[in-house]
């Protein structure tokens, strides 16, 4: 075989196959003489002892599920637990009949049908003999009633396991979010062998984000089981893991004076620490009450959820996206001063509205007989419409949208939660790839006042507010703090992290819209200045109006008139202390009118909450009452 | 078997077998295997009736794709297998890119009709794409056709061990392995071959596995680190099998396997229903069985008088005895759980209709050295 031919020579190929195939039969005969020889060894030599076992092979291992991981607030106050509660589980390999017993089983214990569909799809999914909740949460009665029947049927148990619990109901739960029955599609993305036995998985927000920190390592039990399937004794056993439990950044007393202070009112509040990105509280109103997910949410009671029509599961902390509106004019007014195109000396003059050059459009300002002769500082205080149609123009929107991009808008802030949307910075290139149109100049006069196709979410806002609030810094807004090891206790924090370090040149032009954002509040001509009696520190805000409803050129939007659904949204942007900036602020309150009549309170009151009522220990607040 | 008596019934049906191309030895053989693995897998399958049609229907299908890919001419063969070769690899990339994930591994094409396993058809793509290439080359072959080679197996392979997949990246290894083998790649060269794969496998496992691809290998190796998982089969498998004894507990009266205690128990594991109810003596036959058509696929190699049709055969017929020594060492606790069915008896469609299409290939083989000698 080591001679080599050069020549093709079929013969001597194929002699040279043939041998080699010759040879691969004398392996075959040998490993398939092994195997027999592993069949002898199994069935012949260790016949007696294989039988022992297969005679009492009752042998089962039953998966132990973890404790989940529990959430505290900032300040170690519970947000949410396990609580042991009693369930109806099936082990379907032991049943007789499956069928018969689920109707028998109704005579004692309701069941709906969506729990059944639940079990049925979990019970053709899981492993052999894994006990299958079919009702979660019994009651006293049921338990007892079903307890003295229990011997009728084989393979059916009550089970006392812990099951999430949001103590505080439906407080924070657009940043908590919830755990629900574990699906089919939820096995796919996790470890299933780890799941054994776990029933409920992460399914929105933090919950979500951190299921694997949450959810712990599964036990398991060696048991031997009677030939009817229950457990007679148990030969070995590795304890579950129980999850790592989660500090959040929240303060839940914070978060509470947000709630209160929107009453009925429809949007979202978010107050972070810009000095290292700590979100403080996370509010989307309305609420719901996330402890009917965890046992199974009832059809009726999801489609009431549903069809609401404030949404009540929508989070719009994260998910909703408005239009800004002015509270844009400091980030653009800053353009202006850094790209040179204003000082702050320069003025304009606005008689109520303003035309491009050789154009008929009126681009409105919303006080129509105008305000005069405006500079930056009157046109922030005031919240000038014409001095930003102005600015814009002079501008032009690729240094605006380069500009506002170093704030974070229009991109995700990368919160550890589940349902961020980016927002939309409008730019000639963003319309050009989505829309494939040009650019028009009108629509940088709708950007320049935070109007047209430009969107932010509450979250978004209170970041780039505080990064405004220190000259550009900007962190990645977080909700964890750190993780508490569940067996050891040893908490580890999660590391903050930088995502602009600022880098605008001068210093003075920051100055200078603090100074103006400041005015606002305090200031005589103010938008928001109706909130600032009684401040003990000063605070830089901006307030904004978010048109939901186009009005046509000659038409007047009269807010009396306009549907409730069509009124404008009320915005309110601020941080506190404005020499020494601890929280940023943002207040969206869906068709609540204008940012300085009802978004600004809310925001005030919870500036109050922050850096006057609570002492630095974080132990108490004015209205700090528990549940 | 090849001593029957010439009665004209039998020289009619002769006649039919020779017209279509068949063999009729390896037909008996193959007839009497799946006959076998349906009475084995009514009971491996809990009786049921619905499993029993669903896999007849796969037999029918195999069956006529084997009478087709019979009559196949050789070199129609040997031309359309670079083509072949080119759409599997093609339909493993559109896998790993738009492809479904199925409990927890990205296998399935879903073309709206059917959801197809394209790992399926690179079973016997790569050994014939290997085999064209070998054999156009003078045997035995230099060092660099077998660089072209090796990286012709390789690139599905590791597509396909990134699904992952073992068990059919093993397969689809071995089958190009043993077309190497066979065109009579030195022993010192095979040998550094596998040298050196052993010292690059660490290097793959760093580099081109995601984490959690990496411990279910993890699991797959050391079954007993995941009792809740692939251990479980494997203590209950062996229970079964050693429980038998020599003549088994008899057909559907295997405690272990009536009981549910095996796991995947129509598919994978369908030897240890096997083994628990026919015992050693009943394993024995299987295996002489399988041994019977191994050889019989062997011979037709070795008296072809074509290298192309000499090495197709041959790799094919020791890939199969790949299937049954892997299932077999992994029902019996020997190997690593690495999902390899038992060919011809598990429950389930393509790897069937695989089988039978690869034998198809050995018949057209055998068929063309007839007309050419």
């Amino acid at each position: 075989m080591s001679r080599r031919v050069h020549i093709k020579n079929e013969y001597l190929e194929t002699r040279l196959v043939r041998r080699r195939i010759i040879l691969s039969a004398l392996f075959i005969l040998v490993l398939l003489g092994v195997l027999v020889g592993r069949l002898y060894v199994l069935q012949i030599v260790d016949y007696n002892h294989f039988t022992t076992l297969s005679d009492k092979n009752r042998i089962r291992f039953k998966a132990l599920p973890p404790a989940r991981g529990l959430i505290y607030d900032r300040n170690g106050v519970i947000m949410a637990n396990n609580l042991p509660a009693y369930r109806l589980e099936i082990i379907k390999e032991q049943v007789e009949d499956l069928d018969q017993t689920l109707i028998d089983l109704k005579q004692y214990v309701d069941y709906s049908d969506l729990d059944l569909r639940l079990y049925l799809r979990a019970a053709n999914r899981r492993r052999s003999f894994e006990s299958i909740p079919l009702r979660l949460n019994l009651n006293d009665e049921e338990v007892a009633r079903l307890a003295v029947n229990l011997y009728k049927f084989d393979g059916v148990e009550i089970n006392a396991r812990l099951t999430r619990n949001y103590p505080q109901g439906d407080h924070a739960v657009h940043a908590l979010g919830y755990v629900g029955r574990i699906d089919v599609k939820d096995l796919e993305l996790v470890n299933e062998n780890n799941y054994a036995g776990t029933s409920h998985i992460g399914k929105l927000g933090l919950e979500k984000f951190y299921e694997s920190q949450l959810h712990g390592t599964v036990g398991v039990q060696q048991v031997e089981v009677n030939s009817r399937g229950r457990t007679l004794s148990v030969l070995s056993e590795t304890a579950p893991l129980p999850g790592d439990n989660l500090y959040l950044t929240i303060d839940s007393k914070l978060q509470k004076v947000a709630e209160q202070a929107f009453g009925d009112l429809t949007g979202s509040v978010v107050a972070i620490n810009p000095r290292n990105g700590e979100v403080l509280a996370l509010v989307s109103m309305p609420k719901f009450d996330p402890n009917l997910f965890v046992n199974g949410i009832s059809y009726k009671n999801y489609d009431k959820l549903r069809n609401s029509k404030q949404q009540p599961m929508f989070n719009r902390a994260l998910s909703g996206q408005y239009p800004p509106g002015s509270t844009t004019k400091p980030f653009f007014g800053l353009a202006g001063l850094e790209a040179g195109t204003i000082n702050s000396q320069s003025k304009i003059f606005c008689r109520g509205f303003y035309r491009l050059p050789n154009k008929e459009h009126r681009y409105r300002d919303w006080k129509k007989q105008g305000h005069g002769y405006m500079d930056l500082k009157g046109a922030i205080t005031q919240s000038c419409d014409v001095y930003f149609y102005d600015l814009s123009y002079r501008l032009g929107i690729d240094k605006m949208s380069a500009f506002l991009d170093k704030f974070g808008f229009g991109k995700k802030t990368g919160i550890d939660s589940t349902g961020e949307v980016s927002g939309l910075l409008p730019s000639r290139e963003w319309k050009r790839k989505t829309l494939n149109r040009p650019w028009f100049p009108g629509e940088t006069l709708n950007t320049g006042i935070g109007q047209g196709t430009f969107l932010v979410t509450p979250l978004q806002l209170a970041n780039s507010t505080g990064a405004l609030s220190l000259n550009g810094l900007r962190y990645r807004p977080h909700l964890v703090n750190a993780l508490e090891n569940g067996s050891s206790g040893i908490k580890t924090d999660i590391p903050i992290e930088q995502v602009y370090e600022g880098g605008v040149s001068k210093k003075l032009n920051w100055e200078q819209v603090h100074k103006d954002m400041v005015n606002v509040v305090h200031g005589l001509h103010g938008t928001a200045s109706g909130i600032d009696r009684g401040l003990t520190y000063r605070m830089a805000g901006k307030t904004g109006t978010a048109q939901v409803y186009g009005i046509a050129q000659d038409d007047e939007y009269d807010e009396d008139t306009v549907i409730n659904r069509l009124r404008d949204h009320a915005l309110f942007m601020s941080y506190a202390p404005s020499e020494n900036p601890q929280i940023a602020v943002a207040v969206i309150v869906e068709n609540g009118g204008h940012g300085s009549s009802v978004a600004a309170p809310i925001a005030r009151k919870v500036l109050d909450a922050y850096l006057v009522n609570i002492d630095k220990t974080g132990s108490d607040l004015g209205d700090g009452s528990q549940p | 078997m090849n001593n029957m008596s010439d009665t004209g019934d039998y020289s009619r049906l002769r006649r039919l077998l020779d017209a279509l191309n068949i063999d009729p030895v390896l037909l008996t053989l193959l007839m009497i295997l799946s006959v076998f693995g349906i009475v084995l897998l009514y009971s491996g399958g809990g009786a049921s009736i619905d499993l029993i049609v669903r896999q007849l229907t796969r037999l029918s299908l195999g069956l006529f794709l084997f009478i087709l890919v019979a009559n196949i001419p050789l070199r129609a063969l040997k031309s359309l297998s670079v083509w072949l070769y080119l759409f599997g690899v093609l339909l493993l990339l559109a896998v790993m890119f738009f492809g479904e994930v199925g409990k927890g591994a990205q296998r399935w094409l879903d073309l709206g009709i059917i959801r197809f396993q394209p790992s399926e058809m690179l079973k016997l793509a790569v050994p014939l794409m290997v085999a064209s290439y070998l054999s156009d080359r003078v045997l035995p072959i230099g060092l660099k056709d077998l660089f072209v080679s090796v990286i012709l197996v390789l690139i599905p392979v590791m597509l396909i061990a990134r699904q992952p997949d073992l068990g059919t990246a093993i397969l689809v290894g071995s089958a190009g392995a043993f077309v190497l083998f066979l065109a009579g790649v030195r022993w010192r060269i095979m040998l550094s071959l596998m040298f050196l794969f052993s010292l690059m496998a660490p290097l793959l496992w760093k580099f081109s596995l995601h984490d959690y691809q990496r411990s279910r290998i993890l699991t797959m190796f050391d079954p007993e680190s995941d009792p809740l998982g692939s251990g479980y089969h494997i203590i209950q498998s062996k229970i079964a099998i050693g429980s038998g004894g020599v003549y088994g507990k008899g057909w559907l009266n295997g405690t272990q396997s009536q009981l549910d205690f095996i796991p995947e128990r129509s598919t994978d594991f369908i030897f240890s229903v096997f083994g628990e109810e026919f015992g050693f003596l009943g394993g024995v036959i299987l295996i002489l069985l399988y041994l019977s058509i191994i050889f019989r696929g062997l011979y037709i190699a070795a008296r072809s008088n074509d290298s192309y049709g000499q090495l197709v055969a041959g790799a094919i017929s020791l890939t199969f005895f790949v299937y049954l020594f892997v299932n077999i060492g992994m029902v019996s606790g020997m190997l690593p759980v690495v999902g390899v069915p038992l060919p011809l008896i598990s429950y389930g469609g393509t790897s069937m209709v695989t089988l039978f299409v690869g034998f198809g290939l050995i018949m057209s083989i055998r068929s063309t050295k007839r007309f050419m000698g």
